[in-house]
């Protein structure tokens, strides 16, 4: 059986009103979409070229976009139909404008022909890694940064500790949570395929206590399975536990180095989504085209729905009931690091595990009254008020000497400010100035 | 967040919404704690009624107009101070603080006259001249009440047993202006320094009412307990070391009122816990300083103003280690 460790909790961060509205409603397949739009970057990374066009008719599951660069994920075909044109979408992370494939479904939802492994024990590192490219597989916490390049540390990192996140410490999203509690088998499959390819000598499986149901269910499932090598890790709820910079510094007492990333000091950190997208991959040679979307907030119906990619929002907040009266402003993620949006005809994609609906009013920022509680609660013990103070009067360098770097935006100190100084937008602001200013030189 | 406020009208459907109303763009995060910065100062007011209601209790009717004065005066200074600067003046609750304070630092028997003057000069010199609200290097009340000490020295010694209400004000001296060497175990007069029935200014007396009131924002989360813990532990500390009572020197003048609402003051105290501590600790040594070897009876006021000063420059050296300042790596990516 899987050893439970002990709770561990964090003395930064804030307690979030949890909201998870959605948290018992069981997955449910959303409609097939009436007109798909599918952006051909929807990852960190290379674009990708399209494969087919306009005219070409396409099977769910066809690989349309791929690219050659080495940090790119191909895309494939969510419905079977035919491919209409081409559109331009702004791509939510970056806010570049990306062009996408216009897709009209037959409604048939025809498969092309998937190739599962025989012998699924039997791959080679090298044809797992190959099965997840293909996959088009990306980190479905939110970063999509494609999966295979995770899982192929450079030449002189090694990976001794693989991490699974089932935290979720955003409000509201359930999409992570409802996996778990729905598909165990499929995470515990994909982690065991992570385990494979990186060979660690240690793994975990960090989830909030929440979600206790969850930390229960994968517990048995795993006893059942015979399934050991790996530790549950139970964590006080508080955000941002599931941030990986925290998670490494609380399971395994490392710090990732500033700049630097997990596979530094060892560690590799793997979403439960992403775990189950793993096992459908490789173990059963399915494509992602599709993944859960909690839509959530002022909808009449809270629902997780099962979406293909390049359905449009719109559709899944009419299929909820629609939007509450007041409503006026949709996030594609959480509430304290998602992306407001303003167009409802916008795709989901890879990296959308949320859709929320909320209404708000604009808060008016005020003068800093010195109070700390931004430093109290960063996660990174950095000091946002100084940061936002010297990112204001355009000292950028001093923004780097204190360490703007380290900043991962969680908004942990904005969410505190008590004079609403809107402080992840001025570390944002600093950030792509002195990105601008590195590309120059 | 939205719930509650949207339930009665019905649902449209998206296409209609999106027609219908324009989509709020901002930066996330897209939910706030909800403590703003006039809920901190009301906070404060409230557990500042405290003290306020023992020096009404103590001191009578004179107490009160002492407080309206100041408050009065605060409130309407900063408001033409905010007009003479083109800025909007925003009932934050700071002026009311501000006023309150320094009311409750004054002998009970102080000039109307001279109490809105000391007001006056707390908002439009020691805090709007610097820029207003979190500019301000020095805390208002205790700037305006050193400005007043050497401006009125008179009045600001003059100080009067309790007498409540009706009753005529009785000169004498405050416990801390005798004698303050180790003194034959008295309980009752340690009573009457712990519930306030004693001379000195209208806010201080009460130990117990400043030390509730000072719990309230403690549970609150709105100060830090390190500074009135660490202050008032030193200023104990020290009283032993010198060889005098620590518990009359913790119980007399102004060091509960001043660790618990002065020291606090965000705008005027250092950002970090570290700094938090090396602060506390150097006003807990400064006041019993003051207090054994200068002219001067009592220490808190100018201990406080001295390290408001200093300030910066604790802030200056004691920023926080970051999270993974290990060492430089270069990744490949």
């Amino acid at each position: 059986m899987a050893i439970r460790l002990k709770k561990k909790g964090t003395p930064y961060g804030v307690r979030v009103p949890e909201a998870k509205l959605s948290e018992k409603m069981p997955i449910e397949a959303a409609p097939l979409p009436e007109r798909v739009v599918i952006p051909l970057q929807q990852n960190i990374g290379a674009p990708c070229q399209a494969l087919v066009k306009k005219g070409d008719k396409v099977l769910t599951g066809q690989k349309i976009g791929d690219s050659e660069k080495f940090v790119s994920a191909p895309i494939h075909a969510t419905v079977s139909g035919e491919v209409s044109g081409t559109t331009t979408v702004v791509n939510p992370p970056t806010g570049a404008l990306v062009e996408a494939l216009v897709i009209t479904p037959d409604g048939e939802d025809k498969w092309t022909e998937l190739s599962p492994p025989k012998n699924p024990d039997k791959l080679s590192v090298k044809e797992i890694l190959e099965r997840i490219r293909e996959a088009g597989l990306v980190g479905l916490g939110g970063a999509a940064f494609p999966t295979h390049i995770k899982l192929s540390p450079p030449k002189g990192k090694e990976i001794d500790t693989v991490i699974l996140n089932g935290c979720e410490c955003e409000p509201y999203v359930t999409s992570d949570h409802r996996i778990m509690l729905e598909y165990g088998d499929q995470v515990l499959s994909g982690l065991k395929v992570i385990s494979r390819v990186l060979s660690p000598k240690a793994v975990y499986i960090a989830i909030e206590d929440n979600k206790e149901d969850a930390i229960d269910h994968l517990e048995r499932l795993a006893a059942k399975l015979g399934f050991s090598d790996f530790k549950i890790a139970p964590l006080k709820s508080k955000y941002p536990m599931g941030a990986e910079k925290t998670l490494i510094e609380l399971i395994l007492g490392r710090e990732v180095p500033i700049g630097g990333l997990p596979l530094d000091v060892g560690v590799v950190v793997h979403n439960v989504s992403t775990a189950k997208a793993i096992h459908d991959a490789v173990i059963e040679g399915k494509p992602l085209i599709e993944r859960v979307v909690t839509v959530t907030g002022a909808v009449k119906n809270p629902k997780n729905l099962l979406s293909r990619f390049g359905t449009s929002l719109k559709s899944l907040i009419d299929y909820c009931g629609g939007m509450d009266g007041g409503a006026n402003k949709v996030i594609l993620g959480g509430p304290m690091m998602g992306i407001a949006q303003f167009d409802l005809d916008f795709p989901v994609v890879k990296g959308t595990n949320s859709i929320l609906v909320t209404e708000s009013k604009p808060l008016r920022e005020q003068d800093c009254i010195s109070c700390g509680k931004c430093i109290e609660v960063c996660p990174m013990r950095l000091m946002p008020t100084l940061l936002a103070r010297y990112a204001k009067a355009g000292r950028y360098d001093d923004c780097r000497e204190a360490y703007i770097d380290d900043c991962f935006e969680c908004g942990a100190c904005t969410y505190a400010c008590p004079a609403n100084i809107p402080l992840v937008q001025y570390i944002k602001i600093a950030k792509k100035e002195l990105a601008k200013r590195k590309a120059v030189k | 967040m939205t719930e509650e406020a949207s339930q009665e009208t019905p649902p449209e459907t998206s296409q209609e919404a999106a027609e219908a109303r324009q989509f709020l763009i901002s930066p996330g995060p897209h939910l706030w704690k909800g403590l703003s910065v006039s809920g901190i100062m009301y906070l404060v007011v409230y557990a500042l009624l405290l003290p306020a209601g023992a020096g009404v209790y103590f001191f009578g009717g004179r107490a009160l107009s002492v407080m309206g004065v100041s408050i009065g005066a605060a409130i309407l200074t900063e408001y033409l101070c905010k007009k003479l600067r083109g800025q909007p003046f925003v009932m934050d609750g700071s002026a009311i603080v501000s006023g309150l304070l320094l009311a409750l630092v004054l002998p009970p028997t102080m000039p109307l006259w001279m109490v809105a003057l000391g007001s006056i000069f707390a908002i439009a010199i020691v805090k709007e001249a610097f820029g207003g609200l979190g500019h301000n290097i020095f805390n208002p009340a205790l700037a305006a009440r050193a400005f007043m000490s050497v401006s009125f020295p008179m009045e600001m010694t003059t100080w009067v047993k309790p007498m409540g209400f009706g009753a005529d004000a009785v000169t004498c001296a405050t416990p801390l202006s005798g004698t303050s060497i180790w003194q034959p175990f008295d309980p009752s007069v340690y009573r009457a320094l712990f519930l306030g029935n004693t001379a000195g200014s209208i806010g201080e007396t009460s130990a117990l009412l400043i030390i509730i009131g000072g719990a309230f924002l403690l549970a609150r989360g709105i100060i830090n307990w390190r500074i009135p813990a660490i202050y008032i532990g030193v200023v104990a500390l020290m009283a032993l070391g010198l060889g005098e009572d620590p518990l009359f020197h913790i119980l007399s003048g102004g060091l509960m009122l001043g660790a618990f609402f002065m020291a606090t003051d965000y705008v005027t105290s250092p950002l970090t816990n570290r700094g938090k501590i090396i602060f506390s600790v150097a006003l807990g040594l400064l006041t019993m300083i003051i207090r054994r070897f200068a002219g001067m009876p009592e220490g808190v006021c100018y201990s406080i103003l001295f390290m408001n000063a200093i300030t910066p420059l604790i802030d200056r050296y004691t920023k926080l280690k970051p999270y993974g300042l290990v060492k430089k790596v270069a990744h490949a990516s």
